[in-house]
């Protein structure tokens, strides 16, 4: 077990420095860092304007490779290398306004966090039910009406739920506020509305794949064998279906746990959440590669510690998994 | 008229010839013709793609450019409009020159906000304004002009639903001859030939589900007939904030939706089946380093990967401006560069899918027969496994389709999506959004939009359903996802 986890460990590292090499390509030779400065102060600036710039910045040495330098510094005395070696600090220097990207990102996590766990809890919850319900009443008319329910949940764009949503709650009913956000106790009110919204826009793929998974755990001979026992459809499907599910429905809440995490993203734009998402599109609006190159990397770091987790949760759920 | 062929518009229309050369090929294939007519054999199957060929018909007249000339002075030489329009700006050229001054409600006469006016008297007054392109032919005014207009929108709405109706009835009686060709021989009577096409049809004893399909045109027709008759006189979804037929503009945004959701998998497809098929057949450290490549590359959240490249492709649009002289072509380039990178950030999973199936593929006796009799690795990959991860590819490429239109919309409205200035459902949401704010509510901008995306999403969703319960008949026993 722990050599897995170490090994595991070993290729995250691994990853996340390629997605560190990506980033930067995309960002320093696609876009050169003079092109940034000129994007900064204008078109019409003079040479030197640009050296200091890039100076401040610590964009004036070569990219990759210092052939000015000597033995180490070669590759140390790079944009790179000193880039990266701060990001790996989650030190992502400070934004066009002069704001600490690092301090920032640590005051806006927690929102985010909050959102996106309970919306990842609740939506799973909520499709596990509904899909263990249509399950039950599989092959009835019930079940079809129920099934082209949630094809039609699945075709309806978030941004519909979250326009919609805001609406009829939140003008309409005047049942939670409409956006904003308070630190502390008073946060749930103003986090209610997006994460019902969230929660809604995940049932429709959700509860249709879990269906799914439960029809097919269903035809198999342990339940047949359980009927044979006399045992009530309830116990049968509670005990016995439920249990040997639970494996390949981790699999898939797998890879929503990014897609929540995207989702947030737009979600807190539309709240007016001070969380990272509305950071980024700060970030994009204004331009700031700064920001949006911290928040790449951060929510890669989110998206590789989830898959990291659950492939640990899978080899509990599944006792017969041998790691290796 | 000089022709313009925009970039997706070239993407476009050899897609449609790959599509044909698809379709012909799959005809002289028994089984995959026969696993295909089982994806149209199922009702829902059948009326999602009849849907779908429609939103696909408005696309292609929207992808026909072309540049009119400008009326041309003696002794000048010929020029050309700035303005690209396409085929589809001509048929509904009404639609786009009816310009108000700005919101109006669905069908309405009146604007949406008082202005001052100047009457006649040469005074003035604070009234909603009399539209422009509305009820012209109502010459009324107070009480009278409401009971004109009540009149006047019953009769082009029963104009509407007759001339939809006769559309619909010769469509039927289409139908019903083709199918009494196919099943009755020349020698009866074809009288009654058809009048038992028809009972069959009516019965959905066909073979094909003639009857969903009429059914689907029949809504269709039933709709499409009052909304034209009205739109003729009457902003029929009424006008968006600088005064633009609603209907026009989102007419206009299906184009984009169908560039992106189709473009977007052909970029990825070489990507992915290519580097899947190699990764699952040849193993070893190539498998590992496409494993590695398409890790990292999911690591990065697909909004913010999308965000970055947008944001560099603005910066070079901006630096090169006489690379894209008119605006069409440079609002076009950005859709074609956000195709491709969607792609190049989503060919991750289908990679993944192929490398799955070829590992399980290399292992069964035709590939290792293949090899023991010496057949080139690279011949192997094209002629034995390829064919073979086909429908792994095709199912995922329709279900992806719905996906990519959703993510059009949300994209757009982050501001990394397509460009502002053209026509789509992510803008129109985007723009819909704050007009709900308003008071009184504006809700056609974003009614209309919701209505159009949700019906190409959802026959999108049904097609794929379909295309997969076909070829793969695993799934199609369970009846699930």
């Amino acid at each position: 077990m722990m050599t897995y986890i170490v090994r595991r460990a070993g290729y995250t590292v691994a990853v996340l420095f390629g997605v560190n090499l990506l980033t930067f390509v995309l960002f320093f030779a696609v876009n050169t860092p003079d092109d940034q400065a000129r994007l900064q102060l204008g078109r019409r600036v003079t040479a030197e304007a640009i050296e200091r710039w890039k100076a401040e910045h610590g964009y004036d040495r070569p990219l990759f490779f210092n052939s000015a330098a000597t033995g180490a510094a070669r590759l140390t005395d790079t944009v790179f290398f000193n880039t990266s070696r701060r990001a790996m600090n989650f030190d992502f220097g400070r934004t066009n306004e002069g704001v600490n990207i690092g301090e920032e990102i640590r005051q806006r996590v927690v929102p985010s966090l909050l959102i996106g766990a309970q919306v990842f809890v609740l939506a799973i919850g909520a499709a596990v039910l509904l899909a263990l319900g249509l399950a039950l009443f599989r092959a009835t008319n019930l079940d079809a009406v129920g099934v082209a329910l949630l094809v039609a949940m699945m075709s309806i764009s978030t941004l519909f739920y979250i326009i919609v949503g805001q609406f009829v709650v939140g003008r309409v009913l005047q049942l939670a506020p409409v956006s904003g956000f308070a630190p502390g106790s008073r946060a749930e009110a103003f986090l209610v509305l997006p994460i019902i919204v969230l929660v809604l826009s995940y049932l429709g793929p959700e509860a249709r794949l879990f269906r799914t998974i439960f029809l097919e755990e269903l035809g198999k001979d342990y339940v047949r064998t359980a009927r044979a026992k006399g045992l009530s459809e309830w116990l049968v499907m509670g005990r016995h279906v439920l249990r040997n599910s639970l494996i390949p429905i981790v699999t898939s809440s797998g890879t929503l746990l990014p897609a929540v995490i995207t989702s947030t993203i737009v979600t807190e734009t539309f709240f007016a959440i001070p969380g990272l998402g509305n950071f980024t599109i700060e970030g994009i609006t204004q331009q700031d590669f700064g920001i949006v190159r911290a928040m790449v990397f951060v929510g890669s770091v989110l998206y590789v510690l989830s898959y990291l987790i659950v492939d640990l949760v899978y080899t509990m759920v599944d006792p017969r998994i041998r790691l290796h | 008229m000089k022709p313009v062929l925009l970039w997706t518009d070239g993407v476009v229309l050899a897609l449609l010839l790959a599509l044909i050369w698809y379709a012909r090929s799959v005809a002289k294939t028994p089984h995959l013709a026969s696993t295909w007519r089982q994806a149209f054999r199922r009702p829902l199957g059948s009326a999602a793609a009849t849907v779908l060929a429609l939103f696909a018909i408005v696309g292609l007249l929207d992808c026909l450019h072309f540049r009119e000339a400008l009326p041309l002075a003696p002794g000048e030489e010929r020029a050309w409009s700035p303005e690209t329009l396409s085929a589809l700006d001509a048929v509904l050229s009404h639609l786009r020159a009816n310009h108000e001054t700005t919101y109006s409600r669905p069908l309405a006469l009146f604007g949406y906000e008082k202005q001052t006016i100047t009457l006649a008297d040469g005074r003035f007054e604070r009234n909603y304004p009399r539209l422009l392109h509305a009820g012209t032919t109502l010459t009324g005014s107070g009480e009278a002009l409401q009971e004109q207009w009540r009149k006047d929108v019953t009769r082009r709405s029963l104009f509407g639903l007759v001339a939809g109706a006769l559309v619909l009835a010769a469509l039927t009686l289409l139908a019903a001859f083709w199918h009494g060709l196919r099943m009755h021989s020349a020698a009866e009577a074809p009288r009654s030939a058809l009048a038992a096409a028809v009972r069959a049809i009516a019965r959905g004893q066909t073979s094909l589900p003639v009857r969903a399909v009429l059914i689907t045109l029949g809504i269709v027709c039933l709709t499409a007939g009052p909304v034209i008759s009205l739109s003729m006189q009457y902003h029929v979804f009424g006008t968006d904030r600088i005064g633009n037929d609603l209907l026009y503009r989102v007419l206009k945004s299906i184009r984009t939706a169908l560039v992106i959701g189709t473009m977007t998998t052909l970029v990825t497809l070489p990507l992915s089946v290519g580097l899947g098929l190699v990764a699952g057949f040849v193993r070893g450290w190539i498998d590992e380093v496409i494993q590695y490549l398409y890790t990292v590359i999911n690591s990065i959240p697909y909004v913010l990967l999308i965000a970055a490249a947008i944001l560099l492709l603005i910066v070079f649009i901006d630096a090169h401006p006489d690379a894209f002289p008119t605006s069409a072509q440079r609002t076009d380039a950005r859709l074609f560069f956000l195709c491709v990178i969607l792609g190049l950030s989503s060919w991750t999973d289908l990679c993944r899918l192929v490398r799955g199936e070829v590992l399980k593929l290399r292992e069964l006796d035709f590939v290792q027969a293949a090899q023991a009799f010496g057949v080139s690795d690279q011949r192997i990959m094209r002629v034995h496994l390829l064919p073979n991860v086909m429908h792994v590819v095709l199912i995922n490429v329709v279900i992806r389709f719905s996906e990519l239109v959703l993510a059009e919309a949300t994209l757009s409205y982050v501001g990394v999506g397509v460009d502002p200035a053209m026509a789509s459902f992510g803008t129109l949401i985007n723009t819909a959004r704050l007009e709900l704010g308003r008071d009184p509510v504006i809700w056609w901008t974003l009614a209309s939009a919701f209505a159009f995306l949700f019906a190409l999403v959802l026959s999108a969703n049904y097609f794929a359903d379909a295309v997969r319960d076909a070829f793969d008949p695993r799934a199609a026993r369970l009846g699930g996802r």
